[in-house]
């Protein structure tokens, strides 16, 4: 069932969770970016951080009255107008299969489509950047075609390199630096998502969008 | 100057941790302990801040280029000063030369497993995002973005105030205790999916053991006990996540996220320890057994409170001995 009205919850005394109503969509991450940029400015709040269709709020000091606080965010979730999602489009040039995307099978054996078919589906539409997260310049990435979504590994694999394009149940992403991860992953890009020593540090932000490109499959 | 002589593992420059960039999918890092940390800093006039080195493996040795005041706060392990045994929890001089070596911490003191080394003037490495901490995952901040080796020399600042010598601190340790049932005791909120979970699964969080397995780190601690099980599978979207929240994925087993945590995940929450109580999950060891205790939002701010006093008093006991003259020859 999906819920009508936004859901909040605790994580601790640390921060809170709200979870926007309904299905996943960019009209509604549209309202989150708007909604944390106008949390960022309470006086209680530490940073205000996009999800998939919701919005971690992390303290500067936990308010006492809580009620208060969370009354307060429901009205201006009410309120916000959506932000616009006219980011710039990046392209990234994609090897798929091969020593690059050891996955790609399991997504054939999943989905029962050739190599072709998923690459010319999973190249072809345009990714819109939703939130960043998991680890430094990741991009969570909203509008995969779910004919190609694949459950995540039963094991997860220790060390995915930088680079790593992957599918995990309905999303799609790029890993920004090595590190575990139960995704599948059908192909790599050489693409820099993140240095400490760029301003902005991340290549990509919330609103921008990106579409994949095939530089070569590997068979 | 800092000279590291046996580095054993996982030993990384923290300070109390990296805000602001979580929307760039930067996580907080910081000390596992920041009680620790603070309380150091604070007996050595730093900024509570100020970055030091984390060290969770011994023995651990360090050769000071010049004469520094330092402090060994968090696990008891017995520190010496060339072959001359110092008291945690202790302002202390070294001259230059002296080697300082740690060992595998007592437990018949405090339960306890990371030290923390803090100088005067606290760790010189860049502010990186707003913080020294290391970030491991993004390979920046800290000493290279990297855990220390053998062999790496790491700066000091030189220190604002003039620090004094030949003091201590009681630990929190020994006077903040809290036990369930002679174990070491965590106080938690429960979390969205609380009601989730069979009321089976509620019991066993509350009301059994759970030991801190070998797989655990600066990442998370993946505990072992009677299996959580939700009543009915759960798929949630990737949201944003913080130290100290208890996820439960497929198997049963959960997993508590630490300083190193991802900034966000998709895994059912039960419950989330609460700040106030983060320091002594850091300092759990592998092996021992914690027990969940819940509580309600009053209390955990209240518990919150309770260690911002602690760290107050401890600035005012150490700011009224420097002001008496006190302590050593500085």
């Amino acid at each position: 069932m999906i819920a009508q009205q936004p859901r909040i919850s605790l994580l601790g005394t640390t921060a809170l969770l709200f979870e926007a109503p309904g299905e996943t969509t960019l009209e509604t991450q549209r309202r989150v970016w708007a909604l944390a940029e106008r949390v960022t400015r309470l006086p209680d709040v530490q940073e205000a951080v996009p999800g998939m269709n919701n919005l971690m709020i992390a303290f500067a000091e936990p308010p006492r009255a809580l009620e208060a606080m969370e009354r307060r965010l429901v009205e201006l979730w009410t309120a916000v107008e959506p932000l616009p999602s006219e980011g710039r489009c990046l392209d990234l040039p994609v090897v798929y299969g091969g020593e690059g995307g050891p996955h790609l099978a399991d997504v054939v054996a999943h989905t029962g489509m050739s190599v072709d078919d998923i690459v010319a589906i999973h190249s072809a539409p345009v990714y819109t950047v939703y939130a960043l997260g998991s680890h430094p310049g990741y991009c969570y990435l909203g509008g995969m075609d779910l004919r190609i979504a694949t459950p995540r590994r039963k094991v997860p694999v220790l060390k995915i390199p930088r680079g790593a394009v992957s599918i995990g149940g309905d999303q799609t992403g790029v890993s920004a630096s090595d590190g575990p991860s139960g995704w599948n992953t059908i192909g790599s890009t050489q693409v820099v998502f993140f240095d400490v020593a760029r301003t902005p540090p991340a290549l990509l932000a919330p609103g921008d969008r990106v579409r994949f490109t095939v530089e070569r499959v590997v068979r | 100057m800092i000279v590291v002589l046996s580095a054993g593992a996982l030993a990384t420059v923290q300070d109390l941790g990296r805000s602001g960039s979580l929307n760039l999918g930067v996580g907080w890092s910081g000390a596992m302990d920041p009680l620790a940390l603070a309380a150091g800093n604070i007996l050595l006039r730093n900024e509570e801040n100020a970055a030091a080195i984390e060290i969770p493996v011994f023995p651990f040795r360090v050769r000071f280029a010049r004469s520094t005041v330092f402090a060994v706060t968090g696990a008891d392990c017995a520190p010496r000063l060339d072959d001359v045994p110092v008291l945690p929890w202790w302002a202390q001089r070294a001259e230059a030369g002296q080697v300082l070596s740690l060992s595998v911490p007592k437990t018949a003191t405090w339960q306890a497993s990371r030290a923390y080394l803090c100088v005067a003037g606290g760790i010189e490495v860049p502010l990186v995002l707003g913080s020294r901490s290391t970030q491991l995952r993004g390979a920046f901040g800290g000493h290279e973005g990297r855990p220390l080796q053998d062999g790496d020399t790491v700066p000091i600042a030189d220190p604002g105030r003039r620090p004094r010598s030949s003091f201590g601190l009681v630990p929190p340790g020994l006077v903040l205790a809290c036990e369930a049932d002679g174990l070491a005791a965590v106080r938690v909120l429960p979390a969205a999916e609380y009601e989730c979970f069979t009321p089976a699964s509620h019991d066993a969080l509350w009301s059994t053991p759970w030991k801190i397995t070998p797989q655990s780190n600066r990442y998370g601690y993946r505990l072992a006990g009677d299996e959580l099980k939700p009543v009915r599978p759960l798929e949630l979207r990737s949201h944003g996540i913080v130290p100290g929240v208890i996820q439960v994925p497929h198997g049963g087993q959960p997993i508590i996220q630490m300083r190193d945590a991802q900034p966000s995940g998709g895994y059912p929450k039960i419950g989330t320890v609460i700040e106030a109580d983060l320091w002594r999950l850091g300092q759990a060891p592998i092996g021992s057994s914690i027990r969940f205790v819940q509580c309600s939002w009053d209390q955990a701010l209240d518990a919150r409170a309770e260690t911002r006093r602690w760290l107050k008093n401890a600035r005012r006991l150490v700011e009224l001995h420097c002001s008496q003259g006190g302590g050593g020859d500085d």
